[in-house]
Formats: structure tokens, sequence, C-alpha cells
């Protein structure tokens, strides 16, 4: 995209098609014959995996929306049928949502890089702009999208983030009512959030294009911040660029893959998965994890407008980025104090992140602040004054200098390393101290599940005996409506034949018509059915049951989870577990007891159980020892019944687990091998280049 | 992209019966979408919302001003916090009235904001008393 080329296509067609539309010419410059600064590392592969992300999201964004019913009332259930009847429905669900966290790191990392080499500064203030308008688009899009599964995360943090506009003064409410259309968040607003969610992300290939057309006018920035100035400083973009870039590609897949296959919910939140409800608000909102540091600075400025400033401050600053930090060193490489603060920025900005999804009271308050003022204060006072006060190391007078001068300056990063230890391991010894804090309340015990670990199955016979007791003790209050009769014969379930799963269908009477006299009437259950309900409604479950409607179980043990920690989640990330739901299940059938210990105080009609939050749960004790008959042998014990109904239900959230796991296993062999035949490619071709 | 004709339509009033409320206890309704809190006040809920010194408030509002006179035990307010819009719990928080779990705003046995991160009471919708145990909002 840099002028005029002079390249000429070979093929006769081609040529034709070239004097009139000289798009090969454009292709070939752009990115087989531009100039590429030969000294660039690994970090400037991440344009190349935004842009491979970006086609990802698209990609399985369209095929997504073929299937999806942006409607209040279907849209939860239309988002479960995706990942449950689609052909590979889990598969494109997980990409795409997870792509949206692997989009961020990326896009993170990506802008890092920018900031720490000075890639913003004189001539590409623009290209620099431009990224972050990029930026902003990706939160409104990725917010969007967030909202679309309509669960409760989905609809509450639609209600705040709206709500954010109705500081603006005068015109706040309407324009809250306009993104509405309506006066609450509901119906109108999925609609008008999903037909944004498909526009915006075109408009992002939009700027990205004007993106990289700046890129290739201005030239790429490089480690050592000296503009190329001989051709022995650059090398092609194709062959040179282009397989390293793959290789980068390469690498960050198998991270990406690593969350769709083992860890599809680890960076969402359980909430997700019970259907909205305006009346009720979770206990606990977060916003997905990418917001946080932005969430964080919202809460800790106790003034509404104020803290709505803050917030958009924070990114809109970056824009003015290019004048702020004056200096004429572009990479930090040689500016040995604006390379310590830019270690520390990234810690304020990871620790921001961490307040973010802390519960706003106490030292959470005061830390949020104290780095709320430290966020501000390196744009606002450290850059500038950087700028004026530091005194740089002397920079290569050219690329190939730099290259070949590639021994020492290693020693500086020691001082940035330890500060980044000192951070972390106060962050860490603060979360032991609210670990401890919160010992109060009980974890429920771990497990061992035939199903967890990358190679986990289900356990036949568990689903089977759990079945069972489902229907015999569970069905009479708790609905399994996202279950038909049918998956019970699927690959993956509980093994039955379809004949079996049949038979096991006819055995309910289930209410069907109007027929042709208008008239309702029943019939035996078909395979295609699902299971029935127990209650018509949620009202006449709530009248049924003292006010409390028993939830529906079919996703229970995904939409149930308790908090793991600091440390812990980083250590669930490498060991893979995720078995917070069936945990936490397992451990409420079996956690109540009829002695309730001094100073909890249990209303009428509710029970005392050891692992509910607030310990008042409304169901009664329903388990007992013998109370259903197995007729494998297994211990009739409430132990037992409590383990098989979990996998079960672990079953029911999520049918297709072993489908998943097992592809992941051939997508992860695979990548090794392609990342591998990658690397070796790459060094081949750059071996005369170092 | 402003309300459409049917979603205005399905925002008319509503007539919301008061007599099974019982002192002390209070009912949830939607309107338009949002949920409204009516509170049958205790005499001590009324007396502490009447004792405050109301210029100190951050939202400075009588306790008279927010509701019917001689309908004094009834507090009907909308149940969205006005700082971003999450439902405050009622019977919870220090002062009473009503908690709101999301940034921990804080409303006293009149609805107004007494501590956190809100900017204003939670405000009154329009409604009237047709007779002595009936409301009509809207
Ligand atoms: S929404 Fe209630 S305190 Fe923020």
């Amino acid at each position: 995209m840099s002028g005029p080329s002079d390249y000429q296509p070979s093929n006769p067609a081609l040529q034709w098609i070239e004097r009139r539309l000289p798009i090969f010419g454009l292709m070939h410059s752009s990115f087989v014959a531009y100039p590429t600064p030969r000294n660039l590392n690994y970090w400037w592969t991440f344009g190349a995996i935004l842009s491979f992300m970006l086609g990802i999201q698209i990609l399985t964004g369209v095929i997504l929306a073929m299937h999806y019913t942006p409607h209040a009332d279907l849209a939860f259930k239309s988002v479960e049928l995706i990942v449950r009847d689609v052909n590979y429905g889990w598969l494109l669900r997980n990409m795409h949502a997870v792509g949206a966290s692997m989009f961020f790191v990326a896009v993170y990392v990506h802008m890092f890089r920018g900031l720490y080499y000075g890639s913003y500064k004189e001539p590409r203030e623009v290209l620099w702009i431009l990224g972050v308008i990029i930026y902003l688009l990706m939160m409104a899009t990725g917010f969007m999208g967030y909202v679309l599964p309509w669960g409760q995360m989905s609809f509450w943090g639609a209600t705040v983030i709206t709500n954010l506009f109705s500081a603006i003064p005068y015109f706040g409410e309407s324009i809250v009512t306009l993104l509405w259309g309506g006066y609450s968040v509901g119906n109108p607003t999925l609609n008008r959030f999903f037909s944004l969610h498909y526009l915006l992300p075109f408009l992002i290939a939009g700027v990205v294009v004007l993106h990289v057309w700046a890129l290739h006018v201005a030239g790429q920035n490089n480690p050592d911040g000296v503009e190329p100035k001989s051709e022995k400083d650059t090398v092609l973009f194709t062959p040179h660029a282009t397989i390293k870039d793959m290789f980068g590609v390469a690498c960050f897949m198998l991270l990406y893959a690593w969350f769709i296959f083992y860890m599809p919910n680890y960076l969402g939140d359980a909430d997700n998965y019970i259907p909205a409800n305006p009346g009720v608000t979770p206990p606990h909102i977060v916003p997905e994890w990418y917001y946080l540091p932005f969430y964080a600075i919202l809460r800790s400025i106790p003034n509404k407008l104020a803290g709505v400033i803050a917030m958009f401050g924070a990114i809109i600053i970056l824009c003015f980025l290019p004048w702020l930090d004056a200096a004429k060193t572009k990479s930090s490489k040689y500016r040995p104090l604006a390379k310590q603060f830019f270690w520390i920025f990234v810690v304020v900005c990871i620790l921001l992140g961490y307040l973010g999804a802390q519960p706003p009271e106490g030292i959470y308050v005061v830390a949020g602040r104290v780095l709320t003022v430290c966020y501000f204060a390196y744009f606002l006072i450290v850059l500038p004054l950087l700028s004026r006060i530091e005194k740089p190391r002397p920079v290569p007078n050219s690329i190939s200098d730099a290259v070949l001068a590639k021994t020492g300056s290693r020693s500086t990063p020691m001082v940035s390393t330890a500060i980044v230890l000192a951070l972390a391991g106060s962050l860490f010894a603060g979360s032991v101290d609210s670990a401890k804090a919160s010992e109060g309340s009980d974890q429920p015990p771990g497990n061992k599940w035939s199903f967890s670990g990358p190679f986990g199955k289900f356990d036949r016979g568990a689903l089977q005996r759990g079945l069972k007791v489902y229907k015999e003790v569970c069905a009479s209050c708790h609905g399994l409506s996202y279950v038909a009769f049918r998956n019970l014969a699927e690959p993956g379930g509980p093994g039955y034949s379809v004949a079996q799963a049949a038979a096991f269908a006819s055995e309910y009477k289930l209410k069907d018509g109007p027929n042709d006299a208008g008239d309702m009437f029943e019939r035996a259950g078909r395979p295609a059915d699902y299971f029935p309900s127990p209650f018509p409604n949620e009202q006449a479950a709530r009248a049924a049951n003292g006010g409390a409607a028993p939830p529906d179980l079919s996703l229970i043990t995904k939409a149930r989870s308790y908090k793991r920690g600091f440390p812990w989640f980083v250590f669930d990330f490498f060991s893979q577990y995720q078995e917070q739901g069936p945990d936490y299940v397992s451990a409420v059938l079996q956690g109540f007891d009829d002695h309730v210990p001094e100073g909890v105080t249990i209303p009428e009609g509710s029970y005392y159980n050891k692992y509910f939050p607030g310990h008042a749960i409304k169901m009664p004790k329903p388990l007992s020892d013998g109370q259903v008959t197995y007729d494998d042998g297994s211990p009739a014990t409430v132990a037992q019944y409590a383990k098989d109904v979990t996998t079960f239900l672990m079953w029911t959230a999520e049918p297709h687990m072993e489908a998943r796991k097992r592809l992941g296993f051939q997508v992860f062999v695979f990548l090794i091998l392609f990342a591998g035949l990658m690397y070796f490619t790459k060094k081949k071709v750059w071996a005369d280049s170092h | 992209m402003n309300p459409d004709a049917s979603t205005i339509a399905a925002g008319a009033p509503i007539e919301v019966d008061l007599s099974p409320v019982a002192e002390g206890q209070d009912i949830k309704v939607f309107w338009r979408g949002k949920p409204i809190y009516i509170s049958h006040r205790t005499k001590k809920q009324i007396d502490e919302a009447r004792g405050v010194n109301v210029a100190s408030l951050p939202d400075p509002e009588t306790d008279e001003a927010r509701v019917k006179s001689g309908h004094d035990q009834w507090l009907v307010v909308i149940g969205i916090c006005t700082h971003l819009g999450c439902i405050p719990i009622a019977h919870e928080g220090n002062y009473d009235g009503f908690f709101c779990p999301c940034h921990g705003s804080q409303y006293d046995s009149s609805g107004r904001i007494r501590q956190g991160p809100a900017p204003a009471n939670l405000p009154v919708p329009p409604y009237q008393f047709v007779s002595d145990t009936k409301i009509q909002i809207g």
C-alpha cells in the first residue's frame, strides 16, 4: 500500500486485470516486496496474530449468527441449542467466546510492545491513534457480544455499562433510553446489540486496513528505534516476516487451543449460565477480565460522573501519548529510567485488573485509589518528566550495527525484574491474608471425578445410576429442560441404545396439542421430547416451594461455582482444574445437618446446609441412605448418590465433553508438529540474515 | 431508535392492591420493566426517616416530599440504584432501608442515598392513591 509498484504478473489473464485494477501489484508491494527491519523480535508477530484472530472471530461469528435467535425469551436457549445440537456447535461457540479473550490478550501485548519501543512517536502518531480507535471498537464489540447469550452477567453487565452514560449531564437519560429502546434493558436492547455486534467487526476490519496502510507509509518501528537507512537494514516481508509470523501464530494457537478444548469456562463467569432475570441482581457483578482495570478505576472514584470520566479518560489518554512523551529516543532499550517505569506501569495495570474483580470494600478500595493515581501519573507526570530529565544511552548508528553488536546489554533488566517480583510477592501475601479472612465460609471439598483432566471420560455406570437418582428423587421438583430423551443414546452419554432411550421416553406422559378439535391431550413421550418440567412455570414452582423456585438442573454444574482466590486460579490454569461446579453440587447434597451450629440462625421453612451460601437453604435434605436401589451392586449411600447424580448433571451440562477433549488432543498433536515445522523453516529462511 | 409504539403502550399505568402487605413488609412489582418497591413502613422507620437533618444529606429531600400525605406509612420507589442501575436489596444496610450489592450504596427508609457512590435518591415513580388500599402507578 505504498505507492505504485512495478510488479507485473506473468500470467496473461492476471496481466489483463492488473492493467485495469493494479491489485496484484498492491498485494505484492505490501506483503511480499515490502522491506521490513531485520532486527524485529517476536513481539512484532502480534500484528499478524491479531489479523488472524479478527478473521477467526468474523468467520465463527457469521456461522453462529445463522443459529442464534436474538430474542429475550429465546436467546439463552438458542445458545444452549447451538452447543448441544448444531454440528460442532460447541467448538464454534468455544472458539468465538475464547477467541474474544485471546483477541484482547494479543491486543494488550501489541499495545504494551508499542509503548515499550516507542512505536507511537514521530512519524507514527496517526498509526498509533488508529490503533487506539481499533481498541475502542473492540471493547464495544466485546461488550455487546457478551450480552448476546442473555445470562445473568450479560443482562447486568449491560445494565451497568449502559447506565454509565446516564452520568452525562442533561442528555444522559435520553442517551440511555436510546441505547435501551425501552425503559430498561430488554428485548429491544438485545436486538440492537446483536445488530451492532455484527456491524462493528467490519468497521474494525476497515480501520485495520487504514492501520496497515499507515504502517506501510511510515514503515515499521523496530526494537532499536532507529529508522532503516540502507538495504542492509531490511529483509523482504516474504518470506522472512511471513514465516516468522506463521510461527508466532502457531504458538499463539497452542494457547488458544488450550482454552478452547480444556478450559472453555475458565475465563467466563458461572453466573452467565443462569438465564437473565431482571428482578435479581447477582451478588457480585464483574465484567469480562479485559475490562477489569478500567472497571477498577471507575469504582475507585466515589463520584459517579467523575468515575465515568476517569474510566473513559484512561483510554482516551492513550491518543495523546505521542505528545506526552517527547523523548527523542524511541526504544526503551536505550532509556534506563523509562524502562523501569514501563514495567512498573505493567504491574499497575495487572493489579488494577485484579482489584476490578474484588468486592468494592475495605483495603481493595484504598488500593484501587492508589493505583488509579499511579495509572494517570505514568502518563501525565512520569513520561513528560522523563523526556526532560532522562539521559538515554547512545543508540546504534543503524539497524545492521545493532544486529552485529548483539551482545551485552543484558544486565539492566535485573532491576525491573526485582520490582516485578516484589510487587507480585506483595499481591500474593495480600491475597493469602484475604483467603484467611474468608475461611469462615466453608469451601466444598475437592473430589476425584472420572471426567476431570485432559483425558477425562464420564463413568457410564455413574451416569446411568445418576439418571436413576434424578428420575426417582430430583425430578419431583427440578426440571431438566435442555435434555432430550434422544440424548441418552448419543455417544459420550450414558451409553443406552436408541431403543432403550425410546422405551425410557415412552414411560413419560406428556401434554400435547391442541388437536383438530382444539383440545389438549396426553401422549407417551418420544425420543425427540425433552424431559418434562415438574411445574408449569416459575410462579407455580415458587408457590409450591415456599417462595424459592427449584432451579432447572440442566446446567447447574456449570452455573454454580465458588471463589478460588488468587494463587489458586493461577494453578488451575495449568492443572486444568475446573470442577468447582460439580464439587459444589455434591457438597451441597451432602452438607445437610440437623444440628445447627451456634451463631447461625435458620429462618422458618429453611434448612441448615454447610456449603450453601448463607447456610439457609429452602430445599429439605433430598437424599438418605437406601432411598434409591441400585441394580449393579454399588453402595446405596448418600455419598454414592451424590457422586452419581453430580456426574450425571455434569453430562447434562456438557453432553459433548468427551468429544471436546478427544478433538483437543488431536489438535494439540497437529499444532505442535506445525509449530515445529514453522520454526525450522523460519531458521532456514533467516539463516543468512543474522 | 427510541422506544416503539408497542413498548410505549405496554408502559401504561398499573394498579396495585396494598391490602395484603403487612406492616414492616414490602412487595416488588414491575412497571415498564422496572422493579418498584412498595414498603409498608413501621413507625420506627418513619421516625428515622424524619429525624435526620435534611441539609446534611447528599441529595437533600424531606421524607414528607417523598410520600403522599395521609399515607405516610407507604413508601413507593423505583428499585434501581441511581449509581449504575443494579437492584438494591430491601431491609439491608445501616439505615433500615436498601443496600445495593454492586458498589455498596446504602439508602435509608425513605429511599434517600446516605452512603456510597450513588449520586441521588431512589426516584419516586408517578403514582396516586385511588382508594385507601389501592394505588395506581404511572
Ligand atoms: S449500581 Fe448500586 S452502587 Fe453501583
